[in-house]
This record gives C-alpha cells, structure tokens and sequence, in this order.
C-alpha cells in the first residue's frame, strides 16, 4: 500500500517537473538482421547523426551503443527516446567465419572474442529496456531458438515488444511467416536501408511506450 | 548414452573422436538451481554429447546458457559455442485444458510435453525448426 501511494506522488510530481526519463528503445536480434541500419536510420533522422557503423561482416557491431535524447516526432505527437543498439545475439561464434570475408586470421579471432563478449553485454542489458524492437531478417527463417529466448525473455519481465521484418524490399523477404512464428506479438515489415514502412514502426513504437512500466 | 559414432569436424580437419546422444528426464535436473543447472547442460556439451533434455529451461536459464556458453569460447579448446532447439507441440485445447496443462506444467517445474535439445557446434551445425519438428544437420 505504502509503495502504492509512493508511486502515486512520484507520477504526479514527475508529471509537474517534467522529469520522466527518455523511454530505453532496444534493439535486440540476431547479427545481420539490420539493427544498426535501423537505429541509424532513425536516429539520422531526427538528430542528424548515426549510432555506429554497418557491414556485411557479421558482429559488426560489438558493444551496446547508445544515442540519448533522440526526440521522435509523429503525427504531432512527440516521444524522447535513449536509443540502445545491441550485439546480435547467437548461440556459436566461430572466427573461421570472419576469414570468408577476407579478415586476416589475428583479426577474426579478435573479431570473435569482442563478439561474445557483445553477445553477454546484450543480455545483460535486457533488464534495462522500457520497450524492445526485435530486429529479424525478413529472408531468413524465423523459428530459431534464439529469437524465442529473446522474446521469452522479454515477455518474462514484461516489457513489451514489437517484432521488425526487416530487409522487406527483397523479394526473398518473407513477412507473413515471422507473422506466422509469432502470431501473439505485433509485427511490421520494413526497409531500414531504404527507409520504408517506418510511418507504422513510429506508430507501434508510440502505442507500446505507453504500455512500459 | 543411445549412439556413438565417428566424425570429421569439417574445415579444421581435424578428427572428433566420437559423440554420444544423451537423452536426460527433467528429474536429473529438477532440484538443481539454474547455475547448477547451466553447469551440468556445459558438461554434457563439452564431452562431444548432443543432449536431449525432457522439458525445457526457463526463458532466464536459456539466456544464462548463451552467456556461460559466450563465456567458454575461447577458453575451452577448439568449443565454438552450442545449438540450441526447443520442441513444444503445445495442443490448443479449450479452457480446462489449459488449466490442466498449466497445473501439470506448475506441478513437474516444467512443460514435459517438451524436449531441448542442446549440442557442440563443432557437431551440430544446425538445427532446423518449425513449432512442431526439428531437423538437425550435423558436421560431415
């Protein structure tokens, strides 16, 4: 009862001050899905700056990233968000991997010792989140163990999530299946690369930040 | 233990001198904590076993299992992570089904209608799944 009416005040007084904390937006998928590019995408948009680089490398990026005070505006409506890019999340990182694209053998297995690293840094962040985007690529299969766990995991500390069906300008792209795999969750299908559909992404990413704690 | 056999690792070359497939009934797990739990999982992965667990670890368990497994890479010798699968044909039955199901699932600590599985990605190189099947692709 006590934490109740605790609570109670601190809304109200938050409300008076304005001192509600930017709402945490992750990014959260398997390598290669396209979170960068979709994070980048937004943030470019709104502050006129990236959150980090993007390559054709998986585990690109290798620490969490963040982009603070990125002011949404949609439909008149406005929302401040801290951005939070994250590692892709796999269950195996082999170096080997690096050397098909090219890596020298020192710098695959430097490549691969950040990537799990990133991958545990990601996983630690996911108690942070106030709302997560699940970054999937749209050409791949959907029902992988990872991707459950994630959402599993999201779902578990109830913070809400919206599922992106990202590369959706390929013709490989396949929406109507990650609908299918994940038939309880909200799921939109875009273009980070070519900034296509993010109309529908601001809107669900609005409707869900209202629900978070 | 139900199989042995000998297998390339593929692109190092290098031999595996065998692997096993361990079915494990929840029991041998249930009254483990989720580290005791992780540790006894790595175990059987590390000894060239591809696990097959009844029922299934927790959401925090699976994603405590990726970090230990991240944790290991590099570490142990030529361990380049694990596959994980989960298989849960859960059956869309009416109310009373469900709360049947749910008692029985709060009852036994876990959904035994369900089975992991869990192997080396040196022998596993991929699991292929839908909501109710599972193909596993190992190594040649």
């Amino acid at each position: 009862m006590a934490t109740k009416i605790k609570n109670f005040f601190k809304k109200i007084f938050s409300g008076f001050f304005n001192n509600r904390k930017d709402i945490k937006l992750g990014f959260y998928g398997p390598p290669n899905a396209g979170k960068t590019s979709l994070a980048n995408r937004i943030c470019k948009d709104f502050t006129g700056e990236e959150i980090g680089s993007v390559s054709k490398i998986p585990h690109e990026t290798r620490n969490v990233q963040f982009k603070e005070k990125v002011e949404i505006t949609y439909k008149g409506k406005s929302m401040t968000f801290k951005m939070v890019d994250t590692p892709g999340i796999t269950t195996k990182v082999d170096y080997e991997e690096f050397l098909k694209y090219r890596v020298n053998k020192r710098d695959a297995k430097i490549r691969a010792k950040e990537a799990t690293q990133g991958i545990i840094e990601s996983i630690k962040w996911l108690d942070d989140m106030d709302v997560v985007a699940v970054v999937l690529d749209a050409t791949e299969n959907p029902y992988n163990q990872v991707n459950i766990t994630i959402i599993g995991n999201l779902v578990a500390r109830k913070i809400p999530v919206l599922i992106v069906a990202n590369k959706a300008d390929l013709r490989k792209a396949n929406i109507k299946k990650i609908e299918e795999s994940f038939p309880e969750y909200p799921v939109i299908g875009l273009s980070a690369k070519y900034g296509k559909n993010l109309d529908e992404f601001y809107d669900q990413i609005f409707k869900l930040a209202k629900k978070a704690k | 233990m139900a199989t042995k056999k000998r297998v390339n690792q593929g692109k190092s070359g290098k031999k595996i001198k065998g692997f096993a497939i361990q079915f494990m009934p929840y029991s041998e797990i249930k009254n483990l904590n989720s580290v005791d739990r992780i540790k006894k999982i790595l175990e059987i992965v590390f000894s060239n076993s591809i696990l097959l667990l009844q029922g299934r670890l927790k959401p925090e368990e699976e994603t405590r299992l990726i970090e230990d497994t991240m944790a290991m890479i590099g570490y142990v010798k030529d361990f380049k992570g694990i596959e994980l699968a989960v298989i849960n044909p859960q059956e869309k039955g009416n109310a009373l089904d469900r709360m049947k199901s749910n008692l029985v699932v709060r009852l036994s600590g876990t959904d035994l209608g369900a089975m992991t599985i869990i192997g080396p990605a040196s022998i596993v190189r991929e699991i292929k799944q839908d909501p109710r099947k599972i193909e596993l692709f190992l190594n040649k």
